[in-house]
């Protein structure tokens, strides 16, 4: 789960980090009445769950209450990358003197969490990695966390001043901490900023909290902006479906995330564009079923829906009552190819064809199928 | 033969008096597997379906000599079933649960080093050996004994090529699921390092999908160690970036771990890739075709001689009965990093 900035901030904040004072604005009003608490020059950023704001013209800096105006205005309800803005950030502009990056994500190879530095901050770390791979000073940690002495050897790395050397070595530690301790995928700093006065400053925060671990973090879990997430992978949550909306015209129900992404990419084989990928997962429940014919008939652009059930523990017949349960409840025009093989193939077949439904058995022969039968509802 | 489970193989299953601990353990017992216990704590000295329940896994492992346990728990208590059976010894622990946060499984993999259980999954479909031995919840009646070996990141995606491969006529020696999380207790490069050691197994079948390096280590480990086929196939093509599909694992991250630099790396190292599932029976066809000659010259002369095809001695062959004679017996848990050959076979010719 992604989230905010300013939710991410409140969590470093929480947890001894510095982060400069701000609020959240809804309207262009509310950003002029915080300026005028926080002071200006002021910063509005933007808070949307995709990177790429600032070269989307999402965050500004203002002097007055009129830029503070015109700019709020701008920037609330704004497009970035396909996410509107719905919320800014207010904050007192910084005096700058360095940028530095500090972030901690999983490193999967080594199978332990990786501390990553770098004094080239303020840009993205993977440009860094990519042309000054140097420029990176890479920590594992392991079960101790981030010991004192490594945060020192990090900070040392960024700065040659001891007095700026101890204000960083806190942060990592304690970010290192929030990574541990909130269960995060991601905990990252960019920029760490030197201020011209020597202090040190979270100026921004990228928190991604892992979806395993929310059970065990009801605090967080209580964070999720529904308003900032597309409207059909809400709903898929809500009712234990995995969706991601992808932009074909192509909709598809599958059982399995391996199976789903082959399906996508089958589909795309054969000359289609799939609208999304669907896990209905091991559950034959018709809620599940029609949940999922929901979400795919109420997207304007699928033309189709291809359902590719391998039956094993999951049986084919349960699945065909849940979609013939879905279609009496919902009673869609849209066209459905239907591929059914394994674990009470033929019930399914039965089933289907009492109502004048017939399943195909080969998944190729299926999206080939359904690729035809979208291109003549188009 | 096989690899990692077969026909000895005593089972007990973690979790057996929930819903899917119970289903599965019947449902293994009917495929032939040798059940021979459950544990839950609190359930002790109940049966499941004429299996008997102990509290913990040492009881049962004193009881019963269990070497194999499959974890059903649910996600918040699956650490603690990991960490307990791998504290009783257990030589393989399967861990089918889903859900496991990714701290879990930090702590769990750092608790592994240096001990001797290997542990699979978790978030996996499991192992079978068919027609020996079913540990997890695939459904067994798609597979077939035979000589192909398969490891794959998916569930429902393996039984779709399983069950190609079984229409084609080409039966499975083993089929195991690593599982789709970040962290898994065993990986490709694990797994081949078995199979290349299994006599019983002739090719491989690899499926793989996007998110971390593990196919690309798997590649940089085939062309220098495996002298047998490998077929590979990448799920995940159409995944927009910073996405995750389904499994906590499968996701492009900071533009890594596409699908498209995977099969790359694989053609790169000389392993045909299918662009869809229903090619990879084909490939294995053709890639043991080139093969085969070779190998039953060198295996058995009697069926050589009866071969109609043409019977070359490759390099490659050559050089993988000087190795397999001075090859050490396969370890408990043999890394591939470990292993002690240094020849590298020559490369086979790409597909194109």
């Amino acid at each position: 789960m992604n989230l905010h900035e300013y939710q991410g901030k409140e969590i470093f904040r929480a947890a001894g980090i510095a982060v400069p004072p701000g609020e959240v604005a809804k309207t262009a009003d509310e950003a002029v009445a915080i300026a005028g608490r926080l002071g200006y020059p002021a910063v509005v950023k933007a808070q949307v769950l995709i990177g790429g704001r600032g070269k989307a013209g999402g965050v500004k800096v203002v002097k007055t209450p009129e830029e503070m105006a015109r700019e709020a205005g701008r920037i609330l309800g704004m497009d970035v990358r396909g996410h509107t803005v719905h919320k800014v950030l207010i904050t007192p502009s910084a005096e700058i003197a360095q940028e530095f990056y500090a972030g901690v994500v999983l490193d999967r190879k080594t199978e332990t969490p990786l501390l990553m530095v770098s004094p080239a901050g303020g840009i993205d770390i993977e440009e860094v990695a990519h042309s000054t791979p140097d420029k990176i000073l890479r920590l594992h940690l392991d079960s101790r966390g981030l010991p004192d002495y490594r945060a020192r050897e990090a900070a040392r790395f960024l700065d040659p001043r001891w007095d700026v050397q101890k204000q960083l070595a806190r942060v990592l530690v304690r970010l290192a901490r929030v990574y541990r301790d909130r269960d995060c995928s991601l905990a990252e700093i960019n920029p760490l900023v030197v201020t011209k006065k020597g202090e040190v400053w979270a100026l921004d925060a990228k928190v991604v909290i892992d979806d395993n671990a929310l059970d065990r973090h009801p605090d967080l879990a209580e964070l999720r902006d529904l308003g900032a997430e597309d409207p059909g992978e809400v709903e898929a949550r809500e009712r234990g479906l995995s969706y991601v909306r992808l932009d074909g015209t192509i909709g598809c129900v599958v059982n399995g995330a391996g199976l789903a992404m082959a399906t996508m990419d089958l589909i795309q084989y054969h000359g289609g564009k799939p609208a999304n990928f669907l896990d209905i997962g091991g559950s034959s429940n018709p809620d599940k079923v029609t949940a999922a014919m929901n979400i795919l008939t109420r997207d304007s652009r699928v033309r189709a829906v291809l359902f590719n059930i391998f039956g094993g523990i999951t049986r084919c017949d349960d699945v065909a009552r849940g979609l013939l349960t879905a279609l009496d409840r919902i009673g869609t025009k849209t066209p459905i190819v239907i591929r059914l093989t394994g674990t009470n193939e033929k019930e399914a077949r039965d089933l289907l064809s009492a109502r004048g439904m017939t399943a195909l058995s080969d998944m190729d022969e299926a999206v080939r199928a359904v690729i035809v039968r979208a291109a003549e509802a188009a | 033969m096989s690899i990692l489970v077969g026909r000895g193989s005593k089972v007990l299953v973690q979790g057996i008096t929930g819903r899917d601990g119970s289903f599965h353990a019947k449902q293994m017992k009917e495929y032939g597997t040798k059940v021979v216990a459950g544990v839950t704590p609190g359930k002790g000295g109940t049966d499941v379906g004429g299996i008997p329940v102990f509290d913990s896994v040492e009881e049962a492992v004193a009881r019963t000599r269990a070497d194999v346990s499959v974890i059903y728990v649910p996600a918040p208590l699956a650490q603690d079933a990991i960490y307990e059976a791998v504290d009783a010894e257990v030589p393989l622990v399967v861990c089918i649960t889903e859900g496991l946060p990714a701290r879990d499984m930090v702590e769990v993999a750092s608790y592994l080093k240096g001990r001797s259980t290997r542990l699979i999954g978790p978030n996996c479909p499991g192992l079978i050996s068919p027609g020996q031995c079913k540990v997890g919840i695939m459904p067994g009646f798609i597979h077939a004994p035979g000589r192909i070996g398969l490891v794959s990141r998916s569930g429902t995606l393996t039984y779709e090529v399983v069950w190609q491969l079984t229409r084609a006529g080409m039966g499975q020696s083993t089929c195991i699921g690593i599982g789709g999380d970040p962290i898994v207790g065993t990986r490709f490069v694990d797994t081949l390092a078995l199979f290349e050691a299994d006599e019983s197994t002739d090719a491989i079948v690899l499926i793989g999908e996007i998110g971390g390096t593990d196919e690309e280590d798997a590649a940089a480990l085939i062309e220098k160690h495996v002298t047998k086929p490998v077929v590979a196939f990448i799920a995940g093509q159409t995944a927009p970036p910073g996405k995750r599909m389904g499994h906590a694992g499968a996701i492009v991250s900071g533009g890594a771990g596409t699908a498209q630099e995977k099969m790359a790396r694989f053609e790169r190292a000389g392993v045909p890739v299918a662009k869809v599932p229903s090619e990879i029976p084909g490939l294995i066809a053709a890639a043991l075709r080139k093969k085969r000659p070779a190998r039953l010259k060198l295996v058995s002369r009697a069926k050589a001689a009866g071969s109609k095809k043409k019977t070359t001695v490759s390099r490659a062959a050559k050089a993988k009965t000087a190795k397999s004679k001075a090859r050490p017996k396969a370890k408990a848990r043999p890394k591939a990093k470990a292993r002690p050959t240094g020849k590298t076979r020559p490369k086979r010719a790409g597909r194109r």
